[in-house]
């Protein structure tokens, strides 16, 4: 999760500032580096290498979870969140721009190596689409359910099936809190049993399957099943758009770390929540988009050297995701690394004499290797 | 061996032989016989020809049959001519009669002032023809001795020269003696004898040869450097007009060195030149760990630029380390202790 925050950290470092609509900057070298559309459906090729800003509201309505964290450390000291545009993310929007949504939905893997940026391409995307009006279905990081679980309820609903009421209750919470007037419109087409008493009828808002979840920590990966297969088949109708967004989508299809009580490890389709998320991901539905992530920080019992979609998702993840479209992230360009090193100057981030100076921003490309999160770990200390 | 009764000043700690036994003619003789005859034995066993059997022949051969791992090379096995292993020693210094054959016996030191009456002489005699070259109006001769390229010998040197000993204050008085002969203008007269008493100094920096740049098939103009540190041993090829991006056996820095401290190293030739973004460099590096691949390929890479920089960048690039290998090996574990220093734990009981 680290590298994925970090490459977030420093594109969004890369934001925006706030120079009224002026691009080009009047003779301030600081305004190179920014630019004043904080709408991600105006970002063109003009703006690469550029940093935008996204006001704190916006940042905590559209971003309960799903920042990396030292983006978040970033914001808190800055004051302000701040996302470079670039290039991966501005061929994604475009793309989305594009897409024919009576068609099933497109499934994009964005991979690149570690700590370059591909978090932060998710999060601007849905950044993109929240201001667009999507519904955006963010899971922040998917090892997160496959791995350091403490509790394990045996499904009421399907024998063989694992829940997890903590990391399902966390999840409904924040998922409650980007979505709220969605949640009011969306009515429940079925009639859902929780248990022997507790049922939701047909035509209520969604928001009372999540009030549901909540409340009742046992039923809470049901609830998030139940929340999941409405959504996919409103939208196939066209209602709105949806926007599944998952961070680390290798997980799905890699192996836990969790363990019955037995001691006989468990595979992720016994887990309620990952078997619905891969029904999710699944292209059988249309209206919307699906943007995923490959990471190796968080994945379990895969080298550290791996990052193509094959080695990370293996076989069986490949053919489950198999059309997608790659995107692959590459560490800074020059003129990316120029604007964020300008933009560390500029927040007085870089306090050491000798990083001020030419050389030490040589020094600094070579040390890094222009990689987003070496870069941001190097600064940190001087 | 038998003990002989010599003097005092025989004894000196600068020669091999320290301890109270000296050696007689004959004994001297006898292994001088018996060298000899071995290095004809020696000859025969490794198939050559007795008679044109040199030094460096005897060296090469011990070399082959008793190989020794040991890191002194004093402490090696070798078979040299007895005059270069045993000690010079002065002869016996009397007659059978007790009375000594120098005229100095008794000053204790009778080399020491036999050779400061000699080189007075020389002086007076330097004197003497400077004052004939004024009485007769005949230019003097200035010819400057390159008294840079020499020094005098070493009090040690000294000692072993007069094979007796002599103090500080001795010898101060006699370099001085010296020094002041050499002042003279017309000292050439004496140069034989002033060469006795000093020896050449090798500049260091002649020494080193710097390589010139080599040009590829593209014309890009390249140079090679080997480093070596604790068992890594690695060659750096440095190309110009480069933009910095450095390969390690095909890997990129930030894959194959993932620790910060790795890449300073690497980066530190290039940034004491300040050329951190104009070379790209390819390198190889096997054995080893992480810090010493490191270290090697820094040697490496700083030899390698040389060929790029001026002579004054050089000589700051001795001065500052970049040129040196380390020689900082693994020390030897020793019998009678845990590790090369650690003792065992010491129980009073």
């Amino acid at each position: 999760q680290l590298d994925r925050g970090c490459a977030l950290h420093t594109a969004a470092r890369a934001g925006l500032s706030s120079v009224p609509s002026q691009d080009v900057p009047a003779g301030k070298p600081r305004a190179v580096f920014h630019t004043s559309e904080s709408d991600p459906a105006k970002h063109t090729e003009q703006h690469e290498g550029r940093l935008y800003n996204i006001p704190l509201e916006e940042v905590k309505a559209v971003f309960p979870h799903g920042l990396p964290r030292r983006f978040q450390q970033q914001i808190q000291t800055f004051n302000e969140a701040r996302v470079m545009v670039r290039k991966p993310a501005l061929e994604l929007l475009a793309y989305l721009k594009g897409s024919n949504f009576s068609h099933p939905a497109v499934r994009y893997v964005i991979y690149g190596e570690r700590g370059t940026g591909k978090t932060m391409t998710l999060c601007h995307v849905v950044h993109y689409c929240s201001r667009q009006g999507w519904l955006v279905l963010h899971i922040p990081d998917a090892h997160l359910w496959v791995k350091n679980c403490k509790e394990l309820l045996h499904s009421a609903y399907k024998k063989d099936r694992l829940d997890q009421p903590l990391q399902a209750s966390v999840w409904l919470k924040n998922f409650k809190s980007s979505n709220e007037r969605f949640l009011q419109e969306i009515k429940t087409q079925k009639k859902y049993m929780w248990g022997k008493h507790e049922s939701t009828e047909e035509g209520r808002p969604l928001g009372e399957v999540v009030e549901q979840g909540l409340a009742r920590a046992r039923s809470a990966s049901d609830a998030v099943g139940v929340v999941l297969r409405e959504l996919k088949q409103q939208s196939h109708r066209g209602s709105f758009r949806l926007l599944v967004a998952v961070d680390g989508v290798n997980a799905l299809w890699g192996r836990t770390t969790l363990s019955k009580e037995d001691k006989s490890p468990v595979s992720p389709e016994e887990l309620t929540l990952v078997h619905n998320l891969r029904k999710m991901v699944r292209n059988d539905w249309s209206g919307g988009a699906i943007v995923t992530t490959l990471s190796q920080t968080g994945s379990l019992f895969k080298p550290s050297s791996a990052y193509t979609p094959q080695e990370l998702l293996g076989k069986e993840g490949f053919d489950a995701l198999d059309p997608f479209v790659p995107i692959p992230v590459p560490n800074y360009s020059p003129r990316e690394f120029e604007s964020c090193y300008g933009y560390y100057l500029e927040r007085r981030w870089l306090q050491h004499e000798k990083a001020l100076t030419e050389d030490g921003k040589a020094e600094l490309q070579f040390l890094s290797g222009s990689n987003p999160r070496q870069l941001d770990r190097l600064a940190g200390p001087l | 061996l038998r003990l002989i009764c010599t003097t005092a000043a025989v004894q000196r700690k600068n020669a091999g032989a320290s301890g109270p036994e000296k050696y007689t003619e004959a004994f001297i003789k006898k292994q001088i016989e018996e060298f000899n005859l071995g290095k004809r034995h020696l000859a025969n066993m490794m198939g050559e020809d007795p008679e044109t059997f040199t030094q460096e022949d005897i060296d090469r051969a011990i070399a082959y049959l008793f190989p020794s791992g040991l890191f002194d090379e004093r402490a090696r096995p070798v078979m040299k001519h007895p005059t270069e292993i045993f000690p010079e020693q002065r002869k016996i210094q009397w007659g059978e009669d007790g009375r000594p054959f120098h005229f100095l016996f008794y000053t204790g030191k009778q080399s020491y002032y036999s050779l400061m009456h000699e080189t007075y002489e020389k002086l007076l005699n330097v004197q003497k023809h400077q004052d004939q070259l004024i009485a007769q109006d005949l230019p003097l001769q200035k010819e400057k001795r390159n008294l840079a390229g020499s020094r005098w010998l070493t009090k040690i040197e000294l000692e072993e020269m007069l094979l007796e000993k002599v103090s500080d204050d001795d010898y101060s008085r006699f370099i001085q003696l010296l020094q002041k002969l050499v002042a003279l203008p017309c000292a050439d007269i004496e140069e034989k004898y002033i060469q006795k008493f000093s020896k050449e100094v090798p500049v260091q920096l002649q020494k080193v040869v710097i390589e010139p740049l080599q040009y590829d098939e593209r014309g890009v103009a390249f140079s090679t450097g080997e480093g070596r540190r604790k068992t890594a041993s690695a060659t750096a090829i440095v190309y110009d007009n480069g933009t910095g991006k450095i390969t390690v056996n095909g890997i990129d820095i930030l894959h194959y060195f993932p620790v910060l401290q790795d890449r300073e190293q690497l980066l530190f030739p290039f940034q004491f030149l300040g050329r951190i973004g104009k070379h790209d460099m390819v390198c190889t590096v096997s054995g080893g760990g992480r810090s010493s691949q490191a270290g090697a390929i820094r040697l490496a890479s700083a030899k390698a630029l040389r060929s790029f920089v001026t002579e004054k960048e050089v000589e700051f690039m001795r001065q500052a380390g970049l040129l040196t290998l380390d020689p900082r090996v693994k020390e030897r574990k020793k019998p009678g202790q845990e590790g090369p220093r650690r003792k065992f734990t010491w129980k009073k009981r």
